[in-house]
Formats: C-alpha cells, structure tokens, sequence
C-alpha cells in the first residue's frame, strides 16, 4: 500500500490549533501534504454530521484539533468537542469504520512541532489502515 | 480646535501608545527615525515566556497603525523642535528624504533586484548580511516602501547608473528627494524613544569584533530567527557548522563598574538568554551553558521557565558566576574562563559564545532630551518619579517603554496604554472633536445574484512562489465555476494589491473575493477592509491558506504543494460562494467604568478615567481606600524620595473630591452580568450601568508560618520591620534577613518581585541609621533588577553580608538564637547569631476572592493564582472576555510604581470601549432559525456566555434567542442543536459542508 496518498480533512480551531499550524509554517516544520485544514472559530463547531459528511464523501480519515483542555479560547467548547467525538467513534466503529480514522488532539498556538508530530502520525495511522472503506462506493 | 497626539518612536511601545490613541478617536502623528516601524521587536526571534514568534504578533499591530485612519506615521523623521505648552506644542518634524515617492512605490523589490550596488552592511540584520543601495529594511517592514541609501548610490553620488529608475514601473525613484520640514499641532506628546544595545566591542574580555564566534544576543536573535540570513540554521561563523556547545555570558556591560560598562541590571537579559537556548535546543542538538551571578526570573511564569530550561532542556546554569575572559584557540574553538560558584577559576571550550548584551539609553537620547526639555537621570534614561511612573519633567510630555528604564515588552506595552491615557487626558477637552469614523463607500447589493468571484494567488515573494506553481494555481482559479476574475501578485498585502483587489470590485463586478495568500489571523483585516473599500460587505471574503499551512511546511514537493494549493483553493471558492453579506450589531455603551479595588492601583486607575471626563464607580470592601499601602498612612517612610504615607493620603483625598468617582466603601461585587459596553455592577446599595470593569483587587503578603513567627517576638515580616524603620523604632543589632519565604519554593513557586529590593532597602536604612548593626542577607539569587540594583551596591559597600543559600524548599534553619544555613559560596554552613530575624514574605494571590470575580466575568486565573491576560505579550492588561481589564498586584507582583503604570494602561484600555457611543460587535454570532426551534434549551444550557436564553414567543412557544452583543461566536450551539435551527453566521453549515465537498470531490464533480 505504499502509493497509498490518503485523503485527510483536519478541523482546527482558529485560536489554538490554527495558529498551531500557522506556527508549524513559521517554523518550516516539514510533514506529509495529505491533509486540508478547514478552519473554524471553535472546536465545538465541527458538528458529528461534518465528520460523517467528509467519510461519506470519501475522506480517509478526519481530525480534529483544538485547545489543550482548560486553554479554550471559548472557556469549555474542546470539552464539549471532546465528548462529542468520544461517542461519535463509537457510533462510527457500529458502522464499519476503525474508530482510528477519527482522531481528536490538542495543539496549542505555540505548538507547531506537536502539529507537525500530529499530522504526521496520522497519516502514517490513515496508511496503515489502507484507504476508507467507502472507497469505490461513491 | 481639536490637537493631535504626537508620539515619537515606533517600536512596540510607540505602535501600542498610537493604537491607544488613536482608538480613542484622537489622531496621531507616530514619528519613526528609522524607514521601517517596528523598533527592535520586530528584529527578535521569539518572545519569553511563550515562546511566540516575535513578527507575527508584532506585524498585525504594525499593519493596524499603518491603516488606521487616525494615524499618520512618518516614518524616516526625526523630531527637531518643540515649541508650546501642554495642550499647545508646536512641533517640527524633519522628514529624511527618501529618494522614492512613498505614494508611488508598491514594494515590489524590483529596482532592488536590479540594483548594482551591493555588499553594504545590512543594519537590519546587524551586519550579518548585505542589502543594495536602495533597499526595504525587511520583509514585513511597514511603510513597505523601498529607500535609497545616499552614502551608496551611484546616481547621487555622482550622477552615474540610475537604473532603478530605469526599472521603476512605477516611476517612484526620485533622485532630487530633499529633506522637508513640517509643523505640526500637538496636544500633548509621549516619548517612546525605546533603547539601544550596549556596544560589545566597548569591553576587550570577552574577544566580541575579535573572534568570529564570538557574537551578541541580537545577532543570535537573527540567527536563530526563520526569516533571518540563513533561515533559522544556526551555523558558527568561522565555518558555517552548526555549533555542539554554546555559551551564554550573562550581564555583558551590566551590573559592572567597568569603564564602558552600565551599573544598572538591564533587567531582561537573563530571560532572552535563556529563551535563546531553550529555542536552539528545540532545534538542534546541542549543549547549553549559561554563565551569571543572578538569575533574575521576575516576572510573570519567569520562574517557571528558567525550571524548565534547567529540568527539561538540560540547558546547564553556571550560578554565582562571571566569566573573566574569552579567548580563541587554534581551531577557533572558544576558551571561556570564568569562576565557579566556590570562586575557583575554570575554563570551558564552545563553538559559540552569545553575549547578552545590556540595554543602553536610546542613541540621541540627550539630544531629544535638549528638543523636548525633559530631565534624564544619571544613566541617561528619561527621568520619572515612582509616584507618577509615565511622566517626565515637562508637563504634556509621557515618557513610556525602555527609553525610562530597561524593559521587557508587556510592561512596555501596559505603560504605553498608560502613556496614551494621560496624554489623551490633555486633548479631550470640552471642546474636543473626535475623529470622525471612516467612511467607505456605499455597499452592493448581493442578495438574490449569481456569484462572481474575483481571485488572487500570493507569491509572497519567494514564500509561496518558490514551492508553489503560482501560476498554474491562477490559471485553476480562472477554470472554477463563479470565478470570472483570477491575477498573481508578488505581495497580495502589498497597497498596490489591495487597490487593485477594490477596483476589480467595481471593473468586474465581483460580488465574492477569494486571496490565497498566508494566515486569515493575521492578514484577513487587511483584505476585507480592501473589500469594504470597494464597495463589497467585508464579509464576503475569503482566505486560503497557502503559505503559512502549504508552501512552507511542503517546502520540497513542489508539486504536491502546488496540487494542495489548488486544493485549499477550490475549498475557499466553494465556501465564499456561500458567503452572505453580514453585519456586525450595533450595541450601545454606557460611558462609565466600575473599578474593584480601592488601593492604590485602582485609585489611580480610577482618577485616570475620571481625568478624561468619565464617571466611575470605585468598589472597596473595606472600609477606607488605600488597599495595602494604608498602612503607610501617617508614617513617614519614603522610597525613591517618594513619602508613601502622605502618597497615599493625598491619593485617597483625591479620589474622594473628585465628583466623577463614586466611591463605594464596605462594599463586595455580588454580581456584575453584562457584556463589553453593558455591563451592570451589583452592589448592596445598588445597581450601576457601567461599559467597562478593571479588577485591581490587589494581593497580599504571605502570612508566615516558618521561624516561630507569632510565637517569637524576634521574628517580624519585612512589612512589620519597614514600618518599625518608618516610626525609627526598629530594634536589633545582629539582624538576619532572611528572603523567599513563601516564594520560590514547592509550593509558590514564582518569584514574589518586589522583596529583595525591599529588603535592601530597609536593610541599607537600619545601617545607615546604625552603623555598627550587623546585618546578613540569606538569599537564594538577589533580584534588584533595574536601577534597583543601586541597593544591592549600596549595600554590599556599607558591608550588609549576602549569604548565598541553595534554591528550593530549605530555608535557613532557627532555633531562637542562630540562623544557620548552607552557603554554597563558602561550601559549608554558616552560623549567625541574632535578636532580630526579619522573613521577606512573599506576595499571596488571594486566590479565593480573585475566583469570585472570575466566576462573575468569566476570566482565566492563572496556576499561580494571579488573573491570567489576554496575551502575556502584547495585551498585558486585557482579559480575552472583552470589555474587562486588570491592573496591580491581582495580575501579578511588582512595585507602586508599576502598578500605577498598569494602572493608566487598564483605564487607558477602558477607555477605548466606553469614549464610544457604540460598539459593533462581531458578524459572525450564532442565529436562531425560529421555524425549527422548539425551545428544548439545549444550546441554552451549552452557552459559556450566557448569550443564549429560551423566550416565549409571544406565540405560546418557547423559542431560543440569541443576544448577539453576549455571543462571541464560537458555535458550540450550533454543533449541539438536534433540530438544525441553530446556525453561525459566516460558518454555517452549508458553508462547511461545501469546503468539505469542495475538498474531496474531484475539481470535476464539482463543477457538475
């Protein structure tokens, strides 16, 4: 499966992990070009439906990043994201999927290297586990 | 008529004291000697504690203070006269000629690239590189205007080249430039001339100019930074290795009597060395050695910090030591000799040795001082008192920054708000005429029509073009469905862009704009103000992100990047298609301020409001104001020449007359709901409307429990001793001082800041007052940083001893009589007998009172205790919940005379928010869609803001409503809404599932 090139939607929050990742640029931090980066103001924004919307249309593996718990920019939104993603994998394992194409991380605005460790990480996780399911479904 | 504000350096504290200004509707002249504004901050690499990177904080406020409508920055100018009285300077300003037309030139590097005449030391880089004669100081400098070097040029030295001209497509060059004096009106005038590096060539030890690896801390700063002459990679100068073992030399031309040298700390070194070696340990592999006498890790997590350094990084402190020499072996390898700790001499070989070097006064500081006549003090810095920290000699004239002392950057920033505050104070008269808002043209109607996309794709210089196909992007663009318009720029933030970015709104008319260039965090006001000036609702536009999250962290698959480009492309096409035109709520403010806390901090907070015409409700829980300094009250105890006790009296006296300040004695905030412009203080007398809240509730001295205190009447904190010292009843002959109690240990462990200035103090007074008093200091590093470290000289020369202890937990030890502890300079325990033991007691948080108050405004309190700012860096005394400020010791410890800064810093914030009628809050809230809410409360109860409640309809249903002034538009609530009523402006579900479609369908399904 080595000319495997995963597909990757990463949610980022705009005040931790996006700027995580602005920071990953500043730096020249290098990583895999699987992933595109949709950006929103909060963790808690990405709604379970935008996770299932990006599998159904074929995406290898959705990640979402936010602040580290007790920095949300918003007080408890990563929280609430947390929980949320925590019973959203557990209704995708119920469908078929590996709950490892869902992941959810912390990355904090000064954090570039852990985005870099992060995104890298898991595409390697996404090229282990091959392409979605749902691939040639559509 | 109405002045202007006039302040003269643009570094961060001169941009911060301009935005103040001039968001409290006041225009201002910034004047900037050099052709970029941005000062020495913008040259750093990262900043301490948080390790953010120094331009891409600093940029976003250099931009603002370029665009602002209210600010007019004359860059390449120098101030030469002043004429007048406060409220009514008359001021000349000689503007350098720059030989290219400012309104002409786009910055598009042309004439630089073309320029013949290289090989000139770049200033900018400190000499680690060259630049041409005509260049742009660096990538984000602002004005981004290129300037012909006179001294260089060939056309002006002797008529002969001219090709810039020649390449100018602009026809910018203008060789005939002369120098131009202009008058300006000015109210009142804030000096924030900033500082210089101390000049290491001054001092022979340490081989700086002599050995090639031998460099200063700011050249390291440019050598570590990214955009830096070799990108980051840290190499020795002698052989562009990268070095295996640096050496950091603490206190370079600081704390020394050498000729040359400054006697002062210079108060921020310790903690950029220690920032440089954490950052190239995070990069490279190497060894790390820091060689100092004290460290000093003051301020705010510093502490903190140095741990970490020391625990996690490995980096390696040389305690109690001074290096004696540097010298240069056959390899080019650095010998450095130095003390240890016990005083016996070593030697140590590194690849590279980092001075820290000192801050000196600014250069033509005693020039400026003769034009503006204000008072310097013996080291040539600005001279202020402690009891009124931001002024300098000469009435209407503020001195903030670096220029009064050395520095670090939050406390530059909170004095520069403080500075704009009283300088504002002379301008808003009664007749004052606010600068009117700025008026942009008449927006399009959008509703109901096709998209039309305008596109523009950023080379960013070489960021973006040199991995990215820049072209062939463009070219995809122009092949999307709704895109009739798609262009490169070399600079898409360039003036020359974002006007043609406004006319291809009208020309083509374009309804969407799309610009893939950097970071929407940084450069999306920019781009939609562009979009406002064309006539299109700002929120029709949209950023993809193929710099910063593409181009560079791809920087070797050319054309993987360029594919995910067109990728991050496509997505922010599809997203903006969807776009709706927004606007931000119109939210009234109540023009009046509640400060909490009635010491000294709030009480000059309070007057400074007060000082600008508004009202303020003073809250105090006990029953006189004065907070801790009451206790000075009908004392006579002066520091720097300043009588606290008749201080404070007159300060208390002040506030009382002043009838725009109610004072509210006795009394606890039981509640302050509201939001920023709305906030409503509940008292038990009462409930007042006020637009904006400072917390300055203070902290206290740690109550002792070591040394029997209590118990042994020998034993007195150091507020008990300063007091007796005050009443000349202070008793004791043989008297150990005895520091970090309740500070720097398991426990606390921050640095209280203020003790051992205070210590010495009192120490220096009961000797001077007895000679023959034997007084031993037990300390873990002595922190009389500044101008402090006067006392720390003056006491060692009236023969106070310093008994060095170990850092962490133990204390000397006491058994009635001894104070015994282990002196890690002698290398064995020391034994005092003594009848007076006085505990510099640290400064406690007050966690308990300090959580209330958060739990009412929602804002953070650190691990520590103390409230937690917005931005450690550059919003000091900002809380991110808007509309609440903090000040004094509740943010963290330090002296009257900071506090009072911080203080005009809180109420110069204020003021910004409260001076306006209204406020517009942002476009993008949460928005309820009635005809699917059946009120189950849900996102109610999700809510952090209290922004959302169940209302009946009137109809007989429960319906969800928004209050969009409260809504901070984070969208929690629409992620939670089971019905699908919920939406957030600007993210709406449609628009996210259209960037996730647009991401993974082919661009041909797409289109289909």
């Amino acid at each position: 499966m080595s000319d495997f090139e995963p597909k990757i939607i990463a949610f980022c929050c705009n005040w931790c992990s996006y700027a995580g990742a602005d920071g990953a640029g500043v730096a020249r931090l290098q990583m895999p070009t699987n992933f595109r980066i949709i950006r929103t103001m909060c963790s808690a924004r990405v709604d379970p439906e935008h996770v299932l919307r990006a599998l159904a249309k074929g995406a290898d593996g959705v990640i979402i990043l936010g602040c580290h718990p007790a920095d949300c920019h918003y007080i408890g939104g990563n929280y609430r994201a947390r929980r949320r993603i925590a019973l959203l994998r557990m209704v995708l394992e119920q469908y078929g999927f590996d709950p490892k194409r869902l992941r959810l991380e912390w990355v904090s605005a000064s954090e570039g290297e852990k985005f870099q460790n992060t995104m890298t990480s898991f595409v390697n996780t996404i090229k282990e586990l091959g392409p979605t399911p749902l691939r040639g479904v559509n | 008529m109405t002045k202007s504000a006039l302040v003269i350096g643009g570094g961060i504290a001169g941009i911060q004291a301009s935005l103040d200004l001039a968001d409290r509707d006041i225009h201002v002249y910034l004047v900037e000697r050099d052709a970029t504004i941005g000062g020495k901050m913008c040259r750093l690499d990262k900043t301490f504690p948080t390790n953010d990177c120094s331009a891409c904080i600093l940029s976003p406020k250099m931009a603002d203070c370029n665009g602002h409508p209210n600010i007019d920055v004359l860059s390449y100018s120098e101030v030469v006269k002043v004429e007048g009285e406060a409220g009514n300077f008359k001021v000349t300003v000689k503007k350098k000629p720059r030989y290219v037309k400012m309104d002409e030139c786009t910055g598009c590097g042309e004439c630089i690239a073309k320029c013949p005449t290289k090989n000139i030391p770049d200033e900018y880089e400190f000499g680690l590189t060259t630049r041409k004669a005509i260049y742009i100081p660096h990538a984000q400098a602002v004005p981004r205007v290129a300037v012909i070097d006179p001294a260089y040029c060939r056309k002006i030295l002797n008529d002969k080249c001219g090709v810039c001209e020649k390449v100018c497509g602009k026809k910018a060059i203008d060789y005939n430039d002369k120098e131009e004096l202009i008058t300006l009106d000015i109210g009142s005038i804030i000096a924030a001339a900033g500082f210089q590096t101390w000049d290491a060539k001054l001092s022979t030890e340490y081989g700086y100019g002599r050995f090639a690896n031998v460099v200063t801390a700011m050249e390291f700063e440019r050598m570590m930074c990214a955009s830096g002459p070799d990108h980051g990679h840290i190499k020795c100068p002698s052989n562009g290795e990268a070095p295996k073992k640096i050496a950091f030399i603490q206190c370079c031309g600081s704390r020394s009597e050498k000729k040359g040298s400054q006697k002062y700390c210079s108060s921020v070194c310790c903690m950029y060395a220690t920032k440089q070696a954490i950052i190239t340990k995070e990069h490279a592999e190497v060894d790390e050695d820091i060689f100092f006498m004290d460290i000093r890790s003051y301020g705010k997590e510093f502490e903190a910090y140095i741990h970490r350094a020391e625990d996690e990084y490995k980096i390696k402190m040389h305690r109690s030591s001074r290096v004696a020499c540097v010298e240069e072996n056959a390899d080019k390898k650095l010998l450095v000799s130095y003390a240890d700790a016990k005083g016996d001499p070593q030697t140590g070989v590194y690849d590279l040795v980092v001075l820290s070097i000192g801050l000196n006064p600014p250069t033509g500081a005693e020039e400026l001082s003769k034009i503006l006549n204000i008072n310097l003090n013996k080291y040539g810095f600005c001279d202020t008192k402690v009891s009124d920290p931001l002024a300098t000699s000469r009435e209407g004239i503020f001195v903030t920054g670096a220029f009064a002392a050395p520095k670090d950057i939050p406390t530059s920033v909170a004095e520069a708000s403080g500075a704009a505050g009283k300088a504002g104070a002379y301008i808003v008269d009664k007749n004052f005429v606010p600068c009117e808002p700025k008026v942009y043209p008449k927006e399009k109607e959008t509703d109901g029509k096709e998209p039309r996309v305008g596109v523009w794709v950023c080379s960013c210089g070489i960021n973006i073009g040199g991995t990215v196909n820049v072209d062939e992007v463009t070219e995809y663009a122009k092949t999307l469905p709704g895109v009739v318009y798609a262009a490169k720029s070399m600079y898409a933030c360039a003036q020359d862009c974002l006007e043609a970015i406004s006319a291809a709104i009208k020309e083509h008319d374009l309804n969407r704009v799309v610009v893939a260039s950097c970071t929407p965090r940084t450069h999306e006001p920019l781009f939609r103000n562009a979009c406002r000036e064309g006539g299109l609702n700002q929120y029709l536009f949209n950023m993809a992100n193929i710099r910063d999250q593409c181009s560079w962290i791809h920087m070797h698959e050319p054309e993987k990047a360029t594919s995910k480009s067109k990728d991050l492309l496509r997505m922010a096409i599809a997203k903006a298609k969807l776009l709706e035109p927004l606007e931000g709520t119109k939210i009234p403010v109540t023009g009046a301020v509640a400060v909490v806390g009635g010491g000294i901090t709030g009480m000059s907070a309070a007057l400074d409001v007060a000082a600008q015409g508004f009202p303020v409700h003073l809250v105090e829980r006990n029953a006189e104001l004065g907070g801790s300094y009451l206790k000075y009250a009908g004392k006579n105890y002066s520091v720097d020449g300043v009588n606290l006790g008749s201080f404070v009296s007159d300060l208390v006296k002040k506030v009382e007359n002043n009838k725009l300040i109610t004072v509210h004695k006795k009394a606890t905030v039981k509640d302050i709901p509201g939001f920023v412009g709305n906030f409503k203080l509940q008292l038990n007398s009462g409930e007042y409307p006020v637009g904006a809240v400072i917390l300055a509730v203070g902290a206290s001295e740690y109550k002792p429990t070591e040394f029997n205190y209590g118990k042994d009447e020998k034993v007195v904190t150091l507020t008990e001793a300063e007091l007796a010292v005050g009443s000349n009843s202070f008793k004791g002959k043989d008297i150990a001082f005895i520091q970090c109690v309740g500070s720097r240990n398991d426990k606390v462990k921050y640095c209280s800041r203020t003790c051992c200035a205070k210590a010495l103090t009192n120490a220096i007074a009961i000797k001077k007052a007895d000679p023959s008093a034997n007084i031993s200091v037990f300390h873990k590093d002595i922190r009389t940083y500044g101008f402090r470290e006067e006392l720390y000289k003056e006491a060692s020369s009236l023969g106070i001893r310093f008994l060095r202890c170990k850092d962490g937990n133990d204390l000397p030890s006491y058994d009635g009589s001894k104070v015994k502890a282990f002196d890690t300079i002698l290398g064995k325990d020391v034994e005092v007998t003594v009848d007076k033991v006085v505990l510099s007691c640290g400064i406690a948080p007050d966690r308990e009172e300090k959580e209330e108050l958060a739990k009412m405004l929602k804002v953070p309190i650190s691990k520590d205790g103390f409230y937690f700012e917005a931005h450690q860096k550059l919003r000091p005394v900002d809380f991110a919940t808007e509309g609440v400020f903090v000040a004094g010791l509740a943010h963290w410890p330090k002296f009257m005379d900071e506090c009072i800064a911080q203080a005009a810093g809180a109420a110069a914030r204020a003021l910004t928010i409260i001076s306006k009628d209204n406020l517009l809050s942002e476009g993008i809230v949460a928005s309820v869609n009635e005809n699917y809410c059946d009120g189950c409360g849900i996102c109610e109860g999700c809510c952090e803001y209290n922004a959302i409640e169940i209302v009946d309809n009137g109809a007989g249903g429960l319906k969800s409503n928004v209050n969009p002034g409260l809504c901070k538009g984070c969208g929690c609530c629409v992620a939670a809404c089971p019905s699908g009523a919920m939406e957030q402006k600007g993210f709406k579900n449609v628009q996210i599932q259209a960037e996730i479609d647009a991401c993974l369908g082919a661009a041909k399904e797409v289109i289909s």
